[in-house]
């Protein structure tokens, strides 16, 4: 891929949000290894309509995330593809720390103490940049934790697999609509690592050519063809 | 998977304080008082009863699937799940359960994602979303389709491979199969009995589901 178009380094527990128009690829890279960024993802202009844990799912067949599969959102249209990925196991279904949780496992830092090192949780992090886009608790839905592993046994029981990520790892994610992204960098909330540890992530977005109707996205599943149609379909009547 | 071993529960259906059906297709509404049950029953077998729940003094305070399973790290609810909200709260634990597997994955059927994961001639079949939406609008508040997030799915089984696949086998509920809840705090059930014809969570029959409530 060529130069990135926009850069930036997110310390651990940080948090960004932006609009990133369809057809650009946001990169992520885990500088340091265990990286976790939760994700939550809404339509740039409407809002209402965002990502869809179930329907990511069940659309796809699949627990997790993984090259070349994509992110639905509740409307039958695709966020976004991943189109490049050397992790290869991605979760959906764990959620976001929050305050109660995060004091309960590492303790007590406030800033008046710990000034920017202090403890931040995911939840915290997803409602303040959401409020900067109008929307907040209505808003908050099961998020994406990319970098991070947790597999199911066969009684349903969830196990955190450590050493998932290493350090230069990345995921590429290409938009398939103009998207609303909100992201934070707090650790997994079942990441039993006893040690606050967030780790580092890189940030590029690059430009992209438009997908091809057999990129591999698309004929992963065939709800993936129907969902890119609609996602076309939007775009071929609102502009 | 060890063998499940049912939970049964001692309330009589003759001292329910309420005591109502709901049809496949309707939704339904109402409120659930702090320390009173609520038993829904599968009436038919095979049925998928979608389910959220939320603090009836702050709808903003709702089912969260994620801390749900976060809380339990753990898929499947049965007795002893605590269901939990967004804020960290616990809304109701699950007390009896004589079907033993009941799912929080897979989400409300809805007619944009019927299109997407069967066919563009399936947008006008009736879906759980809805149903919800409608179910929200009626209770008021001003809520609408923002304040419909990911549901559990009473006696709708999802099984989780080890590898990560998803499956929708179904198929462990049966008639009269049900599951019992004690609220710990008031909260509102909305519930789609859902309409699905297009897999084998309602044994592509729909059917009525029952629900009781005691004090």
């Amino acid at each position: 891929m060529t130069n990135p178009i926009y850069t930036t380094e997110l310390s651990g527990a940080g948090m960004w949000s932006r609009i990133i128009g369809r057809h650009k690829t946001l990169r992520l890279t885990d500088l340091e290894g265990g990286a976790n960024v939760g994700m939550l993802l809404y339509h740039a202009s409407e809002r209402h309509e965002r990502y869809n844990m179930p329907d990511t799912l069940k659309g796809q067949h699949i627990f997790y995330l993984r090259a070349p599969y994509c992110v639905h959102s509740d409307m039958g249209r695709l966020f976004a593809s991943i189109t490049a990925d050397t992790v290869g196991w991605h979760d959906t279904v764990c959620g976001a720390s929050d305050a109660k949780r995060v004091l309960e496992k590492y303790g007590e830092r406030t800033f008046q103490a710990a000034r920017n090192e202090f403890h931040r949780n995911g939840r915290d992090c997803f409602l303040i940049e959401l409020a900067k886009w109008g929307l907040g608790e209505r808003d908050l839905v099961p998020n994406l934790n990319w970098f991070s592993k947790v597999v199911s046994d066969d009684a349903g029981k969830l196990s955190f697999v450590s050493g998932n990520s290493k350090a230069g790892d990345h995921i590429e994610l290409r938009f398939d609509m103009d998207t609303l992204v909100v992201l934070n960098t707090c650790q997994h909330p079942l990441d039993p690592d006893p040690q606050h540890h967030p780790r580092r992530v890189k940030l590029e977005v690059f430009t992209s050519e438009p997908p091809a109707i057999d990129d591999p996205s698309f004929t992963v599943r065939p709800e993936n063809a129907r969902a890119h149609r609609n996602t076309e379909d939007f775009y071929l009547l609102a502009r | 998977m060890s063998a499940f071993i049912p939970t049964i529960s001692t309330l009589d259906p003759a001292t329910a304080i309420y005591d109502h059906t709901v049809l496949a297709g309707d939704h339904w509404v109402y409120e659930i008082k702090k320390g009173q049950v609520l038993r829904i029953v599968d009436v038919e077998g095979n049925q998928a009863a979608d389910t959220l729940f939320y603090n009836a003094h702050d709808p903003l305070d709702r089912y969260s699937a994620c801390d749900t399973i976060q809380h339990q790290a753990a898929l499947y609810l049965t007795t002893g799940t605590k269901l939990m909200s967004t804020r960290g709260n616990e809304l109701l634990t699950i007390t009896a359960d004589t079907c033993g597997n009941h799912d929080t994955l897979g989400g409300a059927c809805s007619r944009e994602s019927n299109v997407m994961r069967y066919a563009f001639d399936t947008e006008p079949m009736h879906a759980c979303r809805d149903s919800f939406i409608r179910g929200v609008q009626c209770w008021s508040h001003g809520l609408g389709k923002r304040d419909i997030t990911c549901n559990i799915n009473f006696f709708m089984n999802v099984p989780v491979t080890p590898d990560g696949q998803l499956r929708f086998t179904d198929g462990v509920s049966g008639p009269g199969f049900y599951v019992e809840l004690r609220a710990a705090m008031d909260v509102i059930a909305l519930m789609s009995n859902c309409p699905q014809l297009n897999n084998p969570c309602n044994a592509y029959n729909p059917t009525p589901v029952r629900v009781l409530i005691w004090d």
